[in-house]
């Protein structure tokens, strides 16, 4: 088990944030994790090799609110999870719009286990 | 042989491009033509630009981005050109053959003509693969590894085509 | 006022051995704005990794990239077995760090060419990458291959070595010593090498904590930050201190990771010394369950590894966070400003490895 979990909420996200990034904490990454009813998002920071995480239960299309505006580096993660898990992550500083790393051939949200139907096996269309 | 067919087979220009996969097989070939394993001592010469390489090096397994990319600097080198595809990735999607943003495979886009089978493929065999391909491009042999008389298909502007046997320079 | 244009540096560019594409706002020669394209090489690892047993996946880990694959192994043992509940045995903790040190050798080696042709000094890229082919037969020589190296496992070392690898392997270390020292030098003195990295891509240490630089990015900027002080592996039993420089350029970044160079070959000595004789896999059974994190210092930076399982046969969900990830932000940052002649340099100078970024 990992420790040092700090659960937020949508509103309270930017604060803790806020706070960890005053408090000279590094952004290290964000994680999504598929838990069927809701999404788990995991945003980990490192301040002289301790860990801390803050933990957000979303559910599916509901906005978050992109934490870029304090730690630039967030907005690719924040792409990353928007094209891999279909977030709703509003106001990133560079939006890639769900095309950060997937072409228009490719799936959409492939990490999320619920898939929305699907018109064919892209990979069939591009041979 | 004619000066110009001379001198391409005496000295080739190659292109490498990386499509996407570990990566392993790209620096292969950049150590491929480094002086330990000095493919330069066949007068071959690496470029950037595809409008001056005759045989292009394709390593890793086809992402879709990539692969448009891919097409578009296969249709701007001039020809008589050869493809090498390196690793099984190229060859076949390899170890990612199941992931969702591929296309398995580089002659699912382009039409290859030298295949060299390796995870990562060692720099002697890229040597080997790039020295057959001199054959093909000097017109003495058709493509090695195709069986004769079967079709390859490849990717054109979006739609699928068939590609005889020896005729892929149009 | 002068118009702006757009440029896309890449994604086939001879300084990078690897797609990616910078588009450049440009005005007249400066560079306004850079914003980063990927998914040349996405695959979706991640997705394909959910799909495979926990023992299979460490082939798999070995081939999220070319250059460090023995660390992404070791950095996916480590978080499985923290997750199972045990250790490697020691000798096999001296063995992985023999080699992830050749690793980060290699690497850097390899960077140090490619930075030498961006410069372009042709000479110096092949003397460096003449180096590091004794490098790779050094791995050749403890491993039997040249990239994927596949000795790493759950539990452990696939393979012990015999008293001739060992003996093999300091043998040609001392090689490999003297043909370093022959060409350290033109890295640290060179004028021509000089100009065109001293003051390009600042980088300040202030910035770098929030754009959250990582490995000798960060300690370029006078940031003390090392994975390996974690004590993986055997770190905890050996002696060495992060490198650190603070004129934040790219010249800066050369400089540690030359200086990483030397640490790595004395590291490596201290490992072979140190190493203790005995097992070298631990034998495992059942599934894990949990969640858990690790960490290990690549030659790029910090890598981490996220893994959650919940008792079934394949892990439910495993992350990798690669430190070129972290490193673009920065990139970003350093870019504005520069010329467009300085381009290729800074972007080379956070060495990035685009198919562990992308996965
Ligand atoms: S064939 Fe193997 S080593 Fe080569 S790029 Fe593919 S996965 Fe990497």
């Amino acid at each position: 088990m990992i420790d040092n979990v700090v659960p937020v909420t949508r509103e309270t996200l930017l604060a803790e944030a806020q706070r960890l990034a005053d408090g000279g904490q590094r952004l290290i990454s964000a994680t999504a994790i598929d838990q069927g009813e809701y999404l788990e998002i995991l945003y980990h920071f490192d301040k002289d090799l301790k860990l801390t995480h803050l933990k957000l239960e979303v559910k599916p299309g509901e906005e978050v609110p992109s934490i870029s505006r304090v730690y630039f580096c967030a907005f690719i993660p924040e792409n990353e999870l928007k094209d891999l898990f279909g977030i709703n992550i509003s106001n990133i500083v560079i939006d890639y719009q769900g095309k950060f790393f997937l072409e228009d051939e490719a799936p959409r949200t492939p990490l999320l286990k619920s898939k929305p139907p699907e018109q064919g096996d892209p990979r069939e269309v591009a041979r | 042989m004619g000066f110009i067919s001379t001198a391409r087979v005496k000295s080739p220009w190659i292109m490498h491009f990386e499509t996407g996969s570990c990566n392993g097989c790209a620096i292969e070939v950049f150590a491929a033509l480094t002086p330990v394993y000095d493919l330069e001592r066949f007068g071959i010469l690496n470029t950037g630009n595809p409008k001056h390489a005759d045989i292009m090096l394709v390593t890793g397994c086809v992402s879709f981005r990539a692969g448009r990319v891919l097409r578009n600097l296969y249709h701007q080198m001039p020809g008589p050109k050869a493809v090498v595809a390196i690793g099984v990735c190229a060859l076949t999607g390899g170890i990612f053959h199941d992931c969702y943003n591929l296309a398995p495979g580089v002659d699912k886009v382009i039409p290859v003509d030298v295949y060299v089978p390796g995870c990562a493929a060692r720099p002697e065999a890229i040597i080997a693969g790039t020295v057959m391909a001199l054959d093909r491009l000097a017109g003495k042999a058709g493509p090695p590894n195709i069986a004769p008389g079967e079709p390859r298909r490849g990717l054109e502007e979006g739609r699928v085509v068939e590609i005889a046997p020896g005729n892929s320079d149009k | 006022m002068p118009g702006r244009t757009v440029i896309p540096f890449g994604p086939q560019h001879p300084v990078f051995p690897e797609p990616l594409q910078l588009r450049l706002t440009m005005e007249e020669e400066r560079v306004i704005d850079a914003v980063p394209a990927l998914g040349y090489m996405h695959r979706g690892i991640e997705q394909l990794a959910q799909t495979k047993d926990y023992a299979q996946n460490v082939f798999l880990m070995e081939r999220v990239c070319g250059i460090c694959s023995f660390m992404h192994a070791l950095c996916y043992c480590q978080s499985v077995e923290s997750l199972l509940g045990i250790e490697a045995p020691p000798r096999a903790r001296f063995m992985r760090t023999i080699q992830a040190e050749l690793g980060r050798l290699q690497s850097h080696y390899l960077w140090l060419g490619l930075v030498a042709d961006a410069c372009g000094f042709e000479s110096l890229f092949m003397q460096a990458w003449r180096n590091r082919e004794m490098i790779m037969d050094c791995q050749e020589a403890v491993s039997g291959s040249r990239v994927t190296i596949s000795t790493c496992a759950i539990g452990g070392c696939r393979r012990d070595w015999d008293d001739g690898v060992l003996q093999e392997l300091t043998r040609r270390l001392d090689d490999v010593e003297r043909s370093m020292d022959a060409i350290a030098p033109v890295f640290f003195e060179d004028p021509l090498v000089k100009q065109r990295t001293v003051g390009a891509g600042i980088i300040t240490k202030q910035e770098a904590t929030l754009l959250g630089a990582v490995g000798p990015v960060a300690r370029a900027s006078g940031i003390v930050e090392d994975m390996r002080r974690l004590g993986y592996a055997a770190y905890d039993e050996l002696d060495f201190k992060p490198v650190v420089e603070t004129s934040c350029d790219s010249y800066a970044r050369m400089i540690v990771r030359l200086r990483e160079t030397f640490q790595a070959i004395n590291l490596i000595r201290q490992a072979l010394k140190k190493m203790p004789a005995g097992e070298v896999l631990n034998k495992w059974k059942g599934t894990p369950e949990g969640e858990a994190i690790s960490r290990v210092e690549q030659p790029r930076g910090e890598l981490m590894y996220y893994i959650r399982s919940n008792g079934g046969k394949n892990p439910e969900r495993l992350r990798i966070r690669t430190p070129t990830l972290s490193n673009i932000p920065s990139l970003v940052k350093m870019l504005k400003g520069s010329r467009l002649s300085d381009v290729p340099v800074i972007a080379l100078s956070i060495d990035s490895c685009i198919s562990c970024t992308e996965r």
